[in-house]
């Protein structure tokens, strides 16, 4: 018999039972909540008169409306501020721990996560959040679920599942200098299609993912859904456990050395057999930006805007067109002649300390340039902007023209103040250049953390490193 | 959740391939903490001229004539005839919600994402998938015909046109049965009570780090 993959493996220890379809109720070690997803969820347990299996296995934060400037004049939006509250009256009802927004540890649900070693390795952890497949670069089983599911997590600490296919993405050789986890994953996407991964879970595996940080790691697989797939995998390795020790919900003493030993096991063993199989050379890679309005409308930064007449396929060449169309965009523009408006670094995507170092490397001593009306810098959480504040980091980023800003999940999706005006293009780190994703009638293009410091800097795409 | 057995309704074609959940309820609306209201925002940004906020009296908001959705001919459908990776993007509910709100109670796609077409089935909105070809065929007879009307059978798993071509559709068993019924998963969930209590009492045993908690 074949050996099981690492997505078989955490299945398997998760099913409490499995009906003779395949349906199976997979238990649930971890629930992350935020404020947009679960109100009705938390309002359909009250109206059936349920309570939560086990509300120490929840944990929330408010992190996709709240204001990243002048916190303590409150939320103004008054739909926003109900949304927050609800939050935590929800949580306060259900005994269910919430790091409000004064709270140092608030931030981005898929950042504080991993930053407090609530998600760990060899988890099942959920969210009512696409992006939660950012832990899996934990080597846990992470994904997104709808509203329904939450209260369904809520209420059974189970969800009904069927399991996905496997899938796994190489990714072997050393990716370059300047090169980082962000170009990675946009080169996969370009390569298998925002519906690529769709149907399955993938595992990435290869010299030049065990080579990336956890950190970088958390990049790749955050944007796996943007390959179609819920959940991204990586294999548990002494990176994977060096960042989880001592972290505030670890496991300690006994329970850490038991807990070790048990993730030796998080990896797919050498016989296993995936279902799809796709390969990429590290070499290969250069840093990406993306042109359209989709992730995987995306070229390396030498490459050109494409021409839709060369699509073969209708329905492609309509869809390009279109996009092209609302990115003001001409067929054949090389990438580097495209100015910015505007440059957002943060998101679960890219708001971590290393992307915020990636950044400031390249901003230390350069201005942002004068075309550019706003390059704001949005920490992932508040631990990260203290972290970066002990690096002098938020100088540098002040002092070459940046706002400097509070954590949340800001203009990723533009659900607070933060957002573009419409034909304002920006240069971002976040996951999605959707039609309106950043504001109605905005432009998102998608960069690494250094590309979109370069492009500040230059006021135009650019190759971050002719700036090195 | 409401009961999906069989209809005969109107269709209305979208004709874009990897339509978003951002397009289809944009993020503004999101802040609502309500399951109801989010149809007049239906593909907001396509369906309207001027910029959507929430609660604005959407009577006074200029409609687009071009999209397909304010076309007099559609207006009333039921059924949305849709491109591949239709509900690509976030894992907002409020999709499924929105489309519901605005009267769409089935739709058909050559594909689907997985966590809307996974969110469909927990509303009642029945998501089936055909192959492009037949997608296209009822692309074309649905432009060509006003008043085109199509029946979803879900007992049956076939689509059937108004000149009685049928479409058998795959769909998954529990899921489909759970549709026809209109059954409440929570509530099947609690049946098995006992084995996921058993199954807690093993975990702590193995993996004791897993039961800490958070607090509260």
């Amino acid at each position: 018999m074949a050996g099981k993959t690492l997505h078989d493996k955490l299945w398997d220890d998760h099913v409490v039972h499995q009906d003779d379809d395949g349906t199976c109720l997979l238990y649930i070690d971890c629930h992350l909540v935020h404020e947009v997803t679960s109100p009705q969820a938390f309002e359909g347990l009250r109206l059936a008169g349920r309570t939560p299996w086990r509300a120490d296995a929840n944990l929330a934060v408010p992190d996709h409306n709240i204001p990243t400037t002048n916190r303590e004049a409150g939320i103004t939006d008054p739909v926003s501020k109900l949304q927050v509250e609800t939050l935590g009256r929800n949580t306060g009802d259900f005994g269910i721990l919430q790091f409000d927004v004064d709270d140092p540890r608030q931030g981005i649900v898929h950042v504080i996560g991993p930053e407090q070693g609530a998600t760990l390795p060899g988890m099942t952890v959920v969210c009512g959040d696409s992006h939660t497949s950012t832990h899996g670069a934990l080597a846990a089983l992470a994904f997104g679920i709808g509203t329904s599911e939450v209260e369904h997590v809520l209420a059974t600490q189970c969800l009904l599942q069927k399991k996905s296919r496997n899938m796994r993405v190489w990714v072997n050789g050393e990716l370059t200098a300047g090169v980082t986890a962000k170009d990675v994953i946009l080169a996969i996407i370009g390569t298998i299609g925002t519906a690529g991964g769709t149907g399955y879970a993938i595992e990435y595996a290869g010299s030049a993912i065990s080579d990336l940080s956890v950190e970088g790691r958390m990049t790749i697989c955050n944007m796996t859904i943007e390959a179609g797939a819920r959940a991204g995998l990586i294999a548990c390795d002494d990176k994977t456990v060096d960042f989880v020790a001592g972290r505030p919900y670890a496991p300690k003493g006994e329970n850490w050395e038991r807990a070790r030993l048990a993730w030796q096991t998080l990896h797919s063993d050498h016989d296993a057999v995936f279902d799809r199989e796709v390969s990429l050379r590290a070499e290969d890679i250069d840093p990406q930006v993306t042109w359209g309005t989709s992730p995987e409308m995306v070229v390396p930064i030498s490459g050109n805007v494409p021409d839709p007449s060369q699509q073969t396929d209708p329905d492609r060449r309509e869809w390009h067109g279109r996009a092209l169309a609302y990115m003001g965009l001409e067929p054949g523009t090389p990438m580097r002649d495209v100015a910015i408006d505007k440059v957002f670094i943060g998101s679960c995507t890219n708001g971590r300390i290393e992307d915020l170092r990636d950044a400031a490397r390249v901003v230390q001593g350069r201005r942002v340039a004068s075309n550019v009306v706003l390059a704001m810098v949005v920490p992932g959480s508040g631990l990260v902007k203290q972290q970066a504040e002990r690096e002098g980091l938020h100088r540098i980023f002040q002092e070459a023209g940046f706002e400097w800003r509070e954590p949340g999940c800001s203009m990723c999706l533009a659900m607070n103040a933060d957002r573009l005006q419409p034909g304002e293009r920006c240069a971002s780190t976040s996951n999605r250049n959707f039609e309106g994703r950043q504001g109605r009638g905005g432009r998102t293009h998608l960069v690494s953390p250094g590309m979109a410091a370069a492009a500040a800097v230059a006021g135009h795409f650019i190759d971050v490193r002719d700036l090195h | 959740m409401e009961k999906f057995t069989r209809m005969t309704e109107l269709v209305v074609p979208l004709d874009r391939s990897n339509v978003d959940t951002d397009a289809i309820i944009p993020k503004q609306y999101l802040k609502s903490i309500k399951r109801t209201g989010f149809g007049p925002n239906l593909f907001d940004d396509w369906r309207y001229l001027d910029p959507g906020e929430p609660g604005q009296d959407h009577s006074k908001r200029r409609l687009n004539p071009d999209f397909i959705l304010n076309q007099e001919r559609y207006r009333h459908a039921k059924i949305l005839l849709a491109r591949q990776n239709f509900g690509c993007g976030s894992s907002r509910e409020h999709a499924p919600w929105a489309l519901l709100d605005f009267g769409i109670q089935a739709m058909i796609a050559p594909s689907f994402a997985d966590i809307f077409y996974n969110n469909c089935f927990k509303n009642g909105l029945l998501p089936v998938i055909l192959s492009a070809d037949k997608v296209n065929q009822l692309f074309f007879e649905c432009g060509a015909t006003t008043g085109y009307r199509l029946t979803v059978d879900l007992e049956a798993q076939t689509v059937t046109t108004p000149e009685g071509q049928m479409f058998p559709f795959e769909i998954d068993p529990a899921r489909k049965h759970r549709l026809l019924n209109g059954l409440d998963d929570i509530a099947m969930t609690l049946d098995h009570t006992d084995a996921i209590c058993a199954y807690e009492a093993r975990q702590r045993q193995q993996a004791p780090w897993l039961f800490s908690g958070f607090g509260s």
